[in-house]
């Protein structure tokens, strides 16, 4: 005679052991999202070159080496060097450290602001909800780079700065997609439920709406992270972005490709290309992430 | 008392200016044409009494005479002055060299057809030497040896000096001392110039498009008979190297006056060849770096040492030099001036041996002894390319390698001002001196802790007593002596601040363009009276 409880914990047995390995659910990644696979590819290929810069760089990336000055790529040099000798592979492989920093940080953060706000502003509604949503209209009037220039005109230039330049127009982005997903889980009734049992505002936010959506809320931070680098690289294109000599891809551009385009066009190739593929392969990544998490806006 | 005498001159601007001199004679100058040129900077005010930046003088000096220029045939020499508006040769002192009196040439018109007197020279100077309170002038402290400036009659300029000086004639051949209509300054105040203009010079105004051009046209009254050549001009404004350079390929301009790094001098050449023409010139630039000494540890004399020890200046002449406007290893005074270190004397100052890698031992023996092995701090800098990025990052680098860690803010010109001249809070910031007419005796006072333009935050009262003996001295010689004791002061015994290199000059342009020859200086020779085109 087998009970009720234990026909549940056989069945789950069953479901945990019918669940499919690891290099199983991964080869069906690829398969449905052979694009995506490449977006992770590039990604996880810089994550890693960032993590281990300093044991995969054959140069210091800051060491001014002028008898090498404006070297061509060769066996030494793989990627050529600039104006200062400096080795550009060595520079690129550590401005994935300042690119992925900087996406990350302002990505996470941003979409965190975002998520929040996004979800209180729906949770609580009336007056709350329509001033802040008006904040958020005017925020999201402003393109993103000029936003972004306004806040760097104010704070100055510096990696700190540039985050938080980055970070201040995602919020809006983020709290807007947000909270529409967020106004639909208020219907639902189990946070009637939970007023019910008199939990706080701040319990219901945080443990009941909050998990439910991430969804949208994992998608915007992989869609920000190449938004982010493309931004930080453009701000140090302008020279207000991160400061020389922090290897960073728009400051590398920024210093090629006005005086060298011609005569050493690798000095700002290389950086131009480590700057698309990143973006790139963040996109293609995010993309899959939506479909795979949300498969209404792939249809969509 | 003398002056400095003409017994140098750059070698190869010298050369380009002699070729150049008789190619220009061997031709006919040919009238007519409009020159277009292109500028780098902004126009803050019409005022050359008060403004400082070649974004002025380019497009407006040539609305205005002056009553002393550098010889516009010969303007790499420090000591060829001529009379603009004055008759016959420069004036000598007399009375001690207390005295310098000035023929005012007779005819010479502004160009609202008020004639040009005495009377104008003397307005005009005694509001840059003694201007009235609230009204600026940036210039002022060049003329602390003038007592008065009188104008007893019509055609006569006299101007009393407290003391006989040899940088009182550089310094009245200033190119930012436009002389201003009396009536102008009576009638319509000392601010009226900032926003009009009414000279005497080449060209007569015709429109400023603010943030894109300046026009002016020929002036037919011009007191220069048989100039200007051209028939006109346009200063195009335009920021961005890159845009400026484009245009002279593309023959949207014919020229930049203030000069381009090398690889974009190369770069024109290889694509235009001989439709280019380069003048290159030692400039009276020096980039420097300048320690708070209101900071700790920059008011510690073996820390600053240490910083000026680290760089290598020899090296950075050699390499820095293709990909940046600095090149030459100088001390206080222009290199190559009478009054200016010898290499034999320069190695003799902290920083300028020959062996880095000794100095660099000294470097890191003194920040020992001084406890600050791991010190760290940021470079203020502003945010131009040319030379002032390009010096930083290399300067960041000279000194990593004695174990300094050095993080670099780049700030916008106006933000950077503020920093050094307001907030006053950087640990190190970029600084630079650069001066029109070579005045060695006037142009070091940069290095006072009292002068205006000293952003160091120290008294030094022993580097005071010096300059006062240097101002007076009469002889070159003992000029010389006392600028070598000065120098060693400033650079090395105090290290006050650390010159970095010279600036060099570097000016390609169409080779159509005639008659203008290269100053070691951005602000000289901008009248353009002597400029033809050979179309």
């Amino acid at each position: 005679m087998v009970t009720t409880s234990e026909a549940r914990v056989e069945a789950r047995f069953e479901e945990l052991s019918n669940k499919r390995p690891f290099w199983e659910v991964a080869h069906e990644f690829v398969r449905k999202q052979p694009l995506g696979s490449a977006g992770l590819a590039i990604v996880a290929l810089m994550i890693f070159a960032a993590v281990f810069a300093p044991i995969l760089t054959p140069y210091d990336p800051e060491l001014n080496s002028f008898e090498h000055m404006l070297t061509p790529p060769n066996l030494e040099f793989l990627l050529g060097t600039d104006q200062f000798g400096r080795d550009l592979l060595s520079r690129i492989i550590y401005g994935a450290r300042t690119a992925l920093f900087v996406g990350f940080t302002a990505a996470f953060i941003g979409s965190t602001l975002g998520l929040v706000l996004g979800v209180a502003s729906a949770f609580f509604g009336g007056k709350f909800d329509l001033i802040f949503q008006r904040i958020m209209d005017i925020l999201m009037s402003f393109p993103l780079i000029i936003l972004a220039l306004a806040v760097v005109a104010i704070f100055g230039t510096g990696i700190q700065n540039v985050i938080i330049a980055i970070t201040i127009p995602f919020i809006p982005r983020c709290a807007r997609v947000v909270r529409s997903s967020a106004l639909a889980i208020r219907e639902i009734p189990y946070i009637d439920a939970a007023r019910a049992n008199g939990f706080s505002n701040a319990r219901i936010i945080m443990r009941h709406m909050v998990p439910n959506v991430m969804a949208p809320y994992l998608i915007m931070i992989t869609a920000f992270v190449g938004q982010a680098i493309l931004l930080e690289a453009s701000l140090s294109y302008l020279g207000l972005g991160v400061q020389e000599p922090i290897p960073a891809w728009g400051l590398m551009l920024q210093g090629g490709a006005e005086e060298y385009a011609e005569s050493a066009p690798w000095v700002a190739i290389w950086p131009g290309v480590a700057i698309s593929l990143a973006v790139f392969g963040f996109n293609l990544f995010g993309d899959a992430v939506r479909d795979t998490l949300d498969p209404k806006l792939r249809s969509q | 008392m003398k002056f400095p005498r003409l017994k140098f001159a750059v070698p190869v601007a010298a050369g380009l200016a002699l070729t150049f001199g008789m190619v220009d004679s061997a031709d006919a100058q040919k009238k007519g044409g409009v020159l277009n040129f292109v500028v780098g900077s902004k126009i803050p005010s019409y005022d050359g009494h008060v403004e400082t930046t070649f974004g002025m003088v380019h497009p407006i000096a040539p609305f205005y005479s002056l009553l002393i220029r550098v010889n516009p045939d010969n303007p790499s020499s420090p000591t060829d002055f001529v009379c603009d508006i004055c008759e016959g040769p420069v004036p000598k002192g007399t009375d001690g060299g207390t005295k310098y009196t000035f023929k005012i040439r007779k005819g010479v018109k502004f160009h609202d057809g008020t004639p040009l007197t005495a009377q104008d020279v003397a307005a005009t100077f005694n509001k840059i030497i003694f201007p009235p309170k609230g009204v600026a002038s940036a210039r002022k402290a060049f003329f602390k040896m003038v007592e008065s400036v009188t104008a007893p009659d019509d055609q006569t300029v006299i101007f009393k000096l407290k003391f006989p000086s040899g940088s009182f004639i550089p310094a009245l051949a200033t190119p930012f001392n436009f002389i201003y209509a009396k009536k102008d300054l009576d009638e319509k105040g000392y601010n009226w110039h900032k926003q009009n203009i009414n000279g005497s010079g080449p060209f007569t105004f015709v429109q400023h498009q603010p943030g894109s051009f300046v026009e002016g046209k020929k002036f037919a009254n011009y007191h220069h008979k048989g100039q200007p050549h051209l028939d006109g001009f346009k200063a195009i404004s335009a920021p961005k190297m890159a845009l400026r350079l484009q245009a002279i390929r593309g023959d949207r301009a014919a020229i930049e006056f203030r000069g381009f790094p090398p690889k974009a001098r190369d770069d024109l050449k290889k694509a235009l060849g001989d439709k280019i023409t380069v003048q290159e010139s030692d400039w009276n630039c020096v980039l420097m770096f300048t320690p708070n000494q209101k900071k700790k540890p920059f008011d510690d004399a073996r820390v600053r040492k240490a910083l000026t020890l680290a760089v290598d200046r020899w090296g950075g002449s050699k390499y820095l030099s293709r990909i940046a406007i600095v090149k030459t290893v100088g001390g206080v005074a222009f290199p190559g001036h009478p009054l200016a270190a010898t290499k034999e004397e320069l190695v003799e100052l902290d920083g300028y041996g020959p062996d880095i890698e000794k100095n660099r031992a000294e470097a890191r023996r003194l920040l020992k002894e001084a406890g600050q092995e791991n010190l760290k701090f940021t470079l203020n800098n502003r945010g131009v390319d040319q030379p002032y990025k390009v010096v930083g990052t290399w300067l960041i680098d000279q000194w990593k390698k004695v174990g300094l860690d050095v993080e670099q803010q780049v700030n916008p010109s106006p933000v950077f001002y503020d920093i050094l001249r307001k907030k006053k809070d950087f640990d190190v910031s970029i600084d630079f001196n650069c001066q029109s007419v070579i005045n060695p005796i006037a142009d070091v006072t940069k290095f006072l802790g009292s002068a205006g333009n000293n952003y160091g935050e120290y008294d030094d009262p022993e580097l005071e007593k010096i300059y006062d003996k240097l101002l007076k001295a009469e002889t070159e010689p003992e000029q010389r002596k006392l600028m070598r004791e000065y120098e060693k002061r400033a650079l090395s015994d105090q290290a006050h601040m650390g010159i970095t290199l010279w600036w060099y000059k570097i000016n390609p342009h169409r080779s159509y363009v005639k008659g203008w020859k290269i100053a070691p200086s951005h602000y000289l020779n901008q009248q353009l009276d002597n400029i033809w085109l050979d179309k």
